[in-house]
């Protein structure tokens, strides 16, 4: 009795069936964690503003959510009315990523006031944002984030992102589906790129435009085009167009209907 | 009975033959929640003066198979607000269990049940966010119906992903195809919500429900309908779908054996 217990598999032995492994094939997940909520975002910088901007149109395919869902929002601000914010922050993509990384800024952006006794500079926010998204390396804050505020001198800033956190300052930059469709021209109205002084000479010894901080005025109505234009070229743009404009003053937010079709 | 602990319970081979193990995969991926079973349709939802309409047919369907047919998909929370639940029915009836313990802590508070239709909303999103974080997701698409901090109606959704938006009219699933075009039509978004009268918007949801009831296949013509007002919540849980006409359906061209 007590030799047979020895060579033979347990199971058999007591004449039980455990659960075997089968050779099925692994079953593929059918569950993605990921959506597209569409919209697109856009940010410039002047000398001492920053404006950010997104439509407020939120889809799932081809189905328009909602017309009004704003992307811009203040951080560090009264959790209601945004007061006492001084910092702004836009996500487009998975909306709902989005949320959750707002929410995440913002309370880093309130406890390091609580612990060090001053606002986050937008730089050191910048950085944070980046740890932030970083942190989710492997499973992605699904959104392309744009921050905005005014640096140390009180010159506008802006640091754009993508999902994993490599992030720079730029001038300007857009985001979203119809990135591709404001960025071209962003290139051209904000850093003058295939813009040439005239007459300045023949072929390659044509001198370009230098780019310099546009005023308030030109860069809002470059904003407006940017969106009207995207509206008519892409489906996920439209409803409306929410508008952040960071100064010393405060945060000024302006919003302008857009085509609804 | 011997001394190997693992086999204790277990049927035993020479009575009941060998246990059939193949259906159970052992190895690989869970599988569990990745896929909803028993399911609700649509859930539609209308915005009106001083208050929210909300509503959802009473079937939970298994595939194709009308399963159950008096499936209550609304649910009164506090005394003025209302989930409507389509999707996955055990999930609904886990988050109902939520729900549940979560206005029993509430109501143990010095002042009762505070929480308003916003704050719910932002928990049922948030547990959904956190359970699709981990690949286990509440197969649910909701709507949250009630008021704000400020007593303003509030109409909210929040799905499986922990999306969320808001809108003066919403409808989950087929809804979001059939229903929000005609509310759309009846409520266009630039009508103030005073114009639209708690009368208008019930009918609306009501024709809504009829025109679902027509063309979506997996709904029932029997309903739930609440009318979420300051005085309070006014649930009716035995609709029936009435005035249908079917005569639209003998126009209807190139489907099934009939192709001209």
């Amino acid at each position: 009795m007590m030799s047979f217990m020895g060579h033979q598999p347990q199971s058999q032995a007591v004449g039980y069936t455990f659960s075997q492994p089968t050779n099925a094939p692994n079953k593929e997940h059918s569950f993605y964690p990921y959506t597209d909520n569409g919209g697109s975002t856009l940010g410039i910088t002047g000398a001492d503003f920053a404006i950010l901007a997104g439509d407020t149109r939120s889809v799932a395919g081809y189905n328009i959510n909602s017309r009004y869902a704003p992307k811009v929002f203040k951080i560090g601000g009264d959790d209601d009315t945004g007061e006492g914010a001084h910092i702004i922050l836009s996500v487009v993509g998975f909306a709902a990523d989005g949320q959750a990384l707002k929410e995440r800024l913002d309370a880093v952006v309130k406890m390091y006031k609580y612990q060090h006794g001053k606002p986050m500079s937008v730089r050191a926010c910048a950085q944070r944002l980046s740890t932030i998204l970083y942190q989710k390396r492997f499973f992605p804050y699904y959104v392309h984030a744009i921050l905005a505020g005014l640096d140390e001198e009180g010159k506008g800033a802006l640091y754009s992102y993508d999902p994993v956190g490599s992030y720079e300052r730029e001038q300007c930059r857009a985001a979203g589906s119809a990135a591709s469709l404001i960025m071209p021209f962003l290139d051209n109205q904000v850093n003058f790129k295939n813009q040439y002084i005239p007459s300045s000479g023949d072929g390659h010894a044509l001198e370009p435009k230098k780019p310099e901080p546009l005023p308030r005025e030109t860069v809002e109505q470059l904003v407006r085009d940017a969106f009207t234009s995207a509206v008519e070229r892409h489906i996920e743009v439209g409803d409306g167009l929410q508008m952040m404009v960071i100064t010393q003053n405060g945060i000024e937010e302006i919003y302008t209907p857009l085509k609804k079709d | 009975m011997n001394h190997y602990p693992e086999v204790w319970g277990r049927p035993r081979d020479d009575i009941y033959g060998p246990y059939n193990s193949s259906y159970l995969q052992t190895t690989g991926p869970k599988t569990h929640t990745q896929s909803p079973a028993v399911t609700g349709t649509s859930v539609i939802a209308v915005k009106f003066n001083g208050g929210v309409a909300i509503a959802a047919d009473n079937l939970a369907s298994y595939g194709s198979l009308a399963r159950f047919t008096d499936v209550k998909r609304l649910r009164v929370f506090g005394d003025s607000a209302v989930v409507g639940f389509s999707g996955d029915v055990s999930d609904m009836q886990y988050i109902d269990r939520l729900l549940e313990s979560l206005d029993i802590r509430e109501n143990y508070s010095t002042h009762g049940n505070m929480m308003n239709a916003k704050n719910l909303h932002t928990y049922l999103s948030k547990v959904l966010y956190k359970r699709r974080s981990e690949f286990n997701p509440l197969w649910n698409h909701i709507l949250v119906a009630g008021f704000d901090e400020d007593k303003k109606p509030f109409l909210s959704s929040a799905d499986l992903l922990g999306t969320t938006y808001s809108a003066p009219h919403l409808a989950t699933g087929f809804g979001a195809h059939l229903a929000i075009p005609i509310l759309r039509r009846l409520f266009p978004e630039e009508k103030p919500l005073e114009e639209i009268s708690k009368g208008e918007a019930e009918a609306a949801l009501r024709e809504c429900l009829k025109v679902l009831w027509y063309r979506d296949a997996r709904s029932l013509d029997k309903y739930s309908i609440a009318v979420i007002t300051a005085e309070g919540v006014e649930i009716k849980e035995d609709q029936v779908i009435e005035a249908q006409s079917w005569a639209f359906a003998e126009s209807i061209r190139g489907y099934g054996a009939q192709v001209n």
